[in-house]
């Protein structure tokens, strides 16, 4: 069990990785929309959400590979 | 978490007075927040008409920021500023000054002159007014929570806690009550050119007293003993966040419970009411009634898998709640839209009515209304709503408005209240339990910083986005079957994606990495 919430932190960090790359382009293309709540909502999506979930997903996967949480066990 | 069955029931460390006192005093003022929170979303369009003229771009720039600022992005920043404060001063005197602030700034809300009369000025206020509320609802929730579980007894936190957790909802009825006595008693016109302002200007009594019972209260018996021993935290932020102990448990409390919680919430409940309505066209009043009973009969859930939390632990209750949504949204949104798809259901065609209305509009316009009256098989009601305005006599009318509603039976009615009530079911066992969850996992010195922001984050971003990403990939898969016919099989059901998702990877988070067992909330 160990091992594999260990091996598990290398999937949240792909996982982070991913939703940066998906979430970036798509409020890219809302940030160029015509509509003003596209726009407004991809800068939303850019500034607050991209960097929360990419950041925290990241760094969630680098201390379960650091084996940070064995001892919740 | 409390995993152990205990034989002997836990004595409270004060008596059941003075804990009930405590959960009443803490449960009024969060209700008070949350009304106060809802009533501008309620009043929205209203509001915008006063404030936000849509032929004007800079206020309709600040209705939207002020729709987006608020829930999603000031949540959190409230959480650090005033979690940081009920860290170093103490729970009491921090969640009494986000309760003056939520307060303050709705009564005056209330008191704005239209942008009629003030102009730029009315937007920008209500915009800054509306910051404010939520930093204070940022800062509210997590005092409520720390206070209420640093009173109660080990091994009934998630019972205690679990009444703080019927706020939310119970603030949304009381909202829309306050809304609906007052435009019935006022009438629909009066309520539309002034009376929207009472239950803005209501607020100020209902702070008032939630003040006075708060003032009342001493400071938790947790934080003041840590405060006569001198071990308060000097720098909560740096403590909460700089120190990769408790900042592992941060991000442990986002992605494995408050992440997958926040959406499950926002789907059951808000997602819910905006799908029957846009997808299902069900009639407005109709439609508010199926939610509103749907939440008063799951509300005692809360208290239900609170208590039942101390018993089992958290997590099992949680994961089950993001599990069963995972699994069964799907199918139980393709019920509720088969309850009102007009295409399954047999008309008949000689019974339909047409009504055609005019009226005369203040700048001397005509609006016309004409109402197809379809009848269905069953006793479905379906109504095709057309509307044109013209300028002038002898003017050419306006492209016309359309708009559909349809009214259920009573059987499909109450089938539908069957559907919702399960999801909330769902956001009782995910949200009932969470706020002893989070306190039990952060030390007492830095508690109030390091559960607020998770809970913000996970409600006002995970989940508050909900709505508008459902619906941004409902039209993404409706753009694709206008290129390919056929090519997305259920449209409507793709904004599900994202609470599926997000709580999916919630679920095997918290799975792998939650423990469930007791933590100490003495240190």
């Amino acid at each position: 069990m160990e091992k594999l919430k260990q091996y598990f932190g290398i999937i949240w960090i792909l996982v982070g990785i991913y939703v940066g790359y998906d979430r970036i382009t798509d409020s890219l293309t809302k940030i160029g929309s015509d509509k003003l709540e596209d726009r407004v909502f991809g800068w939303v999506v850019l500034c607050v959400l991209v960097p929360i979930v990419v950041g925290g997903l990241i760094l969630f996967g680098k201390y379960a590979l650091d084996g940070e949480y064995k001892s919740n066990e | 978490m409390s995993a152990k069955r205990t034989k002997e029931k836990p004595k409270p460390a004060v008596n059941n007075r003075t804990l009930f006192s405590v959960i009443s005093a803490s449960s009024v003022g969060t209700l008070i927040e949350w009304y106060d929170f809802y009533i501008f979303g309620s009043l929205a369009a209203i509001l915008s008409s006063q404030f936000f003229p849509k032929d004007n771009p800079t206020a309709a720039l600040l209705s939207t920021l002020a729709t987006f600022a608020a829930g999603f992005i000031v949540r959190p920043f409230g959480a650090l500023v005033f979690g940081r404060l009920g860290d170093l001063v103490g729970r009491k005197y921090t969640f009494l000054v986000t309760l003056v602030l939520m307060g303050g700034s709705t009564f005056a809300i209330g008191l704005i002159p239209g942008y009629a009369t003030i102009g730029f000025w009315a937007p920008l206020l209500v915009l800054l007014l509306r910051l404010i509320q939520g930093l204070a609802l940022g800062g509210e929730y997590g005092g409520a929570a720390t206070y209420v579980a640093e009173y109660a007894p080990k091994g009934r936190r998630g019972y205690y806690t679990s009444f703080i957790q019927t706020t939310a909802t119970l603030g949304l009825f009381v909202s829309l009550g306050v809304i609906l006595l007052t435009r019935e008693s006022l009438g629909v016109d009066k309520f539309a050119e002034w009376g929207w302002r009472v239950p803005f200007l209501l607020s100020i009594l209902l702070v008032g007293v939630s003040i006075v019972i708060r003032l009342r209260m001493a400071e938790s018996p947790l934080f003041s003993k840590l405060k006569t021993e001198g071990n308060l935290s000097k720098n909560p932020l740096a403590e909460s966040f700089g120190k990769k102990q408790n900042l592992k448990m941060v991000l442990l409390a986002l992605f494995g419970a408050t992440a997958g919680q926040g959406v499950i919430w926002y789907t059951g409940q808000f997602y819910a009411l905006s799908f029957i309505q846009k997808a299902c066209n069900v009639e407005f009043v109709q439609s508010n009634m199926i939610v509103a009973i749907a939440l008063l009969a799951a509300t005692p859930f809360f208290i239900v898998f609170g208590g039942w939390s101390d018993r089992i632990g958290r997590k099992p209750i949680m994961l089950a709640g993001m599990a069963l949504g995972i699994l069964t949204y799907r199918p139980i949104y393709d019920k509720l839209y088969s309850l009102a798809d007009l295409s399954q259901k047999q008309e008949f065609v000689d019974a339909q009515t047409i009504d055609r209305k005019s009226t005369k509009q203040d700048n001397g316009g005509l609006l016309t209304t004409m109402t197809t009256t379809h009848f269905y098989e069953g006793g479905l009601i379906a109504k095709d709503i057309e509307k044109t305005v013209t300028a002038s006599p002898g003017a050419q009318p306006s492209k016309p408005e359309l708009s559909k509603s349809v009214t259920l039976p009573t059987a499909s009615f109450w089938l539908m209240v069957l559907l919702i009530f399960v999801q909330v079911v769902y956001v009782t066992m995910v949200y009932g339990p969470v706020a002893a969850f989070l306190v039990e996992l952060f030390p007492t010195r830095i508690r109030y910083t390091s559960m607020s922001l998770p809970y913000h984050i996970g409600n006002g971003i995970f989940g508050g986005l909900t709505p508008f990403i459902a619906t941004a990939l409902v039209a993404t898969a409706t753009k694709a079957n206008e290129v390919a016919p056929g090519s997305v099989a259920k449209p409507y059901l793709e904004g599900l994606w994202y609470p599926i998702l997000v709580a999916g990877v919630c679920f095997v988070i918290g799975l792998l990495y939650l423990n469930n067992k007791s933590e100490s909330m003495n240190e």
